[in-house]
């Protein structure tokens, strides 16, 4: 059916004969793009070329590598809701973006990439700057697509963006040959929006839902797992309206955060290894588990020998082939969250486990007196702590801002310690765990959400990663606050060593830059800060300005995130002190 | 993993026919750590549409893992696992064997007739036999070759193998979706 359509030339509903390049900026416009992050090349000029006839409509951001092209891409994903595209040359071009890529496969981000390839005759040839980029990214894709011919362009495209936003979203690959970007076509637009080898969400399987409903009527000890898929999904109301019906208390996963709104009462905290200590210990107390667009990831369960066995679990999620892939799921709901949320609380009794919800307070008491207080309101003369200085970020942002991480510590302490008031305000590389992520990504969040404050926290080994990209933000004079949590160390890393490995302190040391004279050196204003006293003055600054900011915070050098369950550990390994 | 609990399980695959396919299909196996045994591809009975039919050994959970990973794949149409007992399936293997041996080996009648064996060539050199069956069938005349006169040459095919139910549940799908696009374009 779909794949009939190729290669006609549709000479009788033609519009107008345009060239390959034009056909892919047109249908970009058409699918809703304003926005595209790239870096041009060798294979993509013609494209590029078009692109400057097309630049009031299309905004393209340029990049200073290709990875924070992706990056970029993702957090401009995360932030709207809509599909980040990126636009790249063949070759080194696109091997580039292959983290970007995979982030977005692991995470669920609806991202586009189209990179240039050398015309069609030479595929295969070893011609310079070939890369064989669909058996490269065919693993860490949702789709990918080579286009040779520019009849194939309207047809390929508009697929792509169908199925990079569409069921569980990911990443899309588009491979687009040179002589398909030059060649002329009789141009038309198509929308699809069916493919017949393709199911974004499964049909609803008879039962389920009232099976759900029923185990969750006769629980006394409830307990829900939020994950992305609520957020993806746009079921924010449905999980709210499901929690209140039956009075469920909630834990979210890293990706799942901001799905609730941090001050909410039945809001209980994060999940999984660096998580709160309610939501774990309730996950192996509670009678029903309720996870709902979640994928159990190991980072998440811990042993799952001991993972919540003396519960009855029920699997909300949109992909069957979660269900059931690490625990095993008594129940299972396939479908979108919005749909099959909203039909289980139909069937719900309204219910109180008050008792239940007041048995956190203890958990909560117990890590704030052993954590939580130690790491926000310090003893006057010990220095900053990490979770002190995010603290203080997001209070001062009233909660409201956009939150970016990047990942180890820096990423840890900030998804703890920041607070959230709307969905979509977390950006962070949760599953692949990508050091790097964070500075492009808050440029991709400042695009798709103009309007909010982004404010970035990374490490000073993961800003090293990419750190190219404050020449975007100083090209694009992009509001951006960047808070660098320097401890001169590879700080999560170094965290395992000081626990598990002796203290044998293997390439974790870091001899790092003047991070304040490099942003100086982009026209960024930067100030440092290393004693309590300096702080508030600092973010004051740094809110007030108007402009990116870094504000370099050097805080202790042996901090640990805790709580922490081990890796493949339970509950009752967690480390607290 | 134990291999007592494994299974040979039959998986068969309804694709669209698109370049690079049959990649996408093998590293989901590749991640799992299961080998092929056996790979068979043709054009199903639906134009348009490929039937891959792939034998492996695995645990039943994991071949349902691996299943619904292979079936979540956009251009795949339907991915399904089976054990001996749902099909009837065959094999096709060809023997060479010297032409001189073969002429002199006592009981050729009585061979061809228990095996069931065709002969497809013969030269001066060489006689090239032919037969079709389970892997036991056409491993057990490889045997009887072997110990008798000698095998050149060997080639099996990968299993082929269709359903034994009345009903071809890919066509089922394909018009239940037919079904439901007519219905949203009515809508439109």
């Amino acid at each position: 059916m779909d794949n009939k359509d190729i290669g006609n030339n549709r000479a009788q509903g033609a519009d107008e004969k345009v060239t390959g390049s034009e056909a892919m900026l047109k249908t970009l416009i058409a699918e809703g793009v304003d926005t595209i992050f790239g870096y041009p090349g060798g294979q993509v000029i013609p494209l590029y070329d078009c692109l400057y006839d097309y630049r009031d409509k299309l905004k393209h951001v340029l990049v200073r590598h290709e990875q924070g092209a992706t990056h970029a891409a993702q957090g401009y994903a995360r932030v709207s809701g809509k599909v980040g595209v990126v636009m790249v040359t063949s070759g080194p071009g696109a091997t580039n973006t292959i983290t970007g890529i995979a982030d977005a496969m692991i995470d669920s981000t609806p991202i586009v990439v189209i990179s240039g390839q050398v015309p069609s005759p030479l595929l295969g040839t070893d011609a310079f700057q070939e890369i064989d980029v669909i058996g490269i990214t065919q693993p860490i894709t949702k789709w990918t697509y080579q286009i040779r011919k520019p009849e194939e362009i309207a047809w390929a495209v508009s697929r792509a963006f169908y199925i990079a936003s569409s069921g569980r979203p990911g990443p899309v690959v588009l491979d687009f040959a040179k002589d398909a970007q030059v060649g002329t076509i009789d141009y038309e637009y198509e929308k699809v929006t069916y493919i017949r080898s393709y199911q974004p969400a499964p049909e609803r399987i008879a039962g389920q839902v009232e099976a759900a409903a029923e185990l969750i009527n006769k629980a006394k000890k409830p307990f829900a797992l939020v994950g992305q898929g609520v957020i993806l999904s746009g079921a924010e109301r449905e999980l709210y309206a499901f929690l209140e019906k039956a009075d469920i208390p909630a834990g979210s996963t890293v990706l799942g955060l901001s799905a609730m709104s941090s001050g909410y009462r039945l809001n209980k905290g994060m999940l999984g290894m660096h998580g709160n200590v309610g939501p774990n210990r309730k996950t192996n107390e509670c009678d029903v588990l309720i996870a709902i667009g979640m994928r159990f990831d190991d980072r998440v369960t811990g042993n799952l020998q001991t993972y919540a066995k003396q519960a009855k679990i029920i699997h909300l999620d949109i992909d069957l082939s979660e269900i059931g892939k690490n625990v095993p799921v008594d129940v299972p709901v396939v479908g979108d969250a919005k749909e099959t949320l909203a039909a289980i609380t139909n069937l719900l009794q309204p219910a109180k486990h008050t008792e239940w919800i007041d048995s956190f307070a203890a958990d909560e008491k117990e890590e704030y007196e052993k954590v939580i207080r130690k790491e926000i309101q310090p003893e006057g003369d010990r220095l900053l702590q990490m979770g002190e200085v995010v603290c203080k970020v997001s209070e001062a942002t009233g909660n409201k801002a956009v939150l970016v991480t990047d990942v180890g510590q820096s990423q840890m302490m900030s998804v703890r310690y920041f607070k959230y008031s709307q969905s979509r305000s977390v950006v962070t590389s949760g599953g692949l765990g990508t050091m790097g992520y964070g500075l492009p990504a808050a440029i991709g969040a400042k695009f798709g959400a103009p309007g909010r404050t982004v404010c970035l926290f990374v490490g000073d080994g993961g800003l090293q990663m990419t750190l190219q990209e404050l020449g975007t933000i100083m090209q694009e004079k992009l509001n951006v606050k960047i808070i660098v949590l320097n401890n001169n160390y590879l700080g999560m890393v170094r965290q395992w060593q000081e626990l598990f490995f002796n203290k044998r302190y293997s390439a974790t040391a870091m001899e790092n830059p003047d991070f304040a004279a490099i942003a100086n050196a982009y026209g960024i204003a930067a100030r440092t800060v290393e004693k309590r006293e300096e702080l508030d003055g600092a973010l004051a600054e740094m809110l007030n300005h108007d402009g990116a900011y870094m504000l370099i915070a050097n805080v202790v050098a042996h901090g640990m995130v805790y709580p922490m369950i081990p890796a493949g550990g339970t509950i009752t390994d967690i480390i607290m002190e | 993993m134990n291999m007592q609990t494994k299974k040979l399980y039959t998986v068969i695959i309804f694709s669209e026919n698109t370049v690079g396919l049959l990649n996408q299909i093998t590293i989901i196996f590749t991640r799992r750590q299961l080998n092929i045994e056996t790979l068979s591809v043709s054009p199903s009975a639906i134009k348009g549409i490929h039937k891959f039919t792939i034998t492996t050994f695995a645990d039943e959970d994991m071949i349902d893992k691996v299943v619904k990973q292979i079936d979540k794949r956009v251009d795949i149409l339907k991915a399904y696992y089976n054990t001996d007992e749902d099909l009837v399936y065959q094999e096709i293997a060809l023997y060479k064997v010297s032409a001189d041996l073969f002429l002199k080996m006592e009981g050729v009648e009585e061979l061809i007739r228990k095996h069931n064996t065709r002969i497809l060539d013969m030269n001066e050199d060489c006689v090239v036999l032919e037969k079709s069956g389970h892997y036991e069938e056409t491993q057990s005349l490889f045997k009887e070759l072997s110990r008798k006169i000698g095998v050149l040459q060997f080639i099996r095919s990968g299993r082929i193998a269709i359903t034994k139910s009345k009903v071809e549940r890919l066509s089922d799908m394909l018009s239940a979706m037919k079904t439901k696009l007519d219905i949203k374009n009515g809508e439109e």
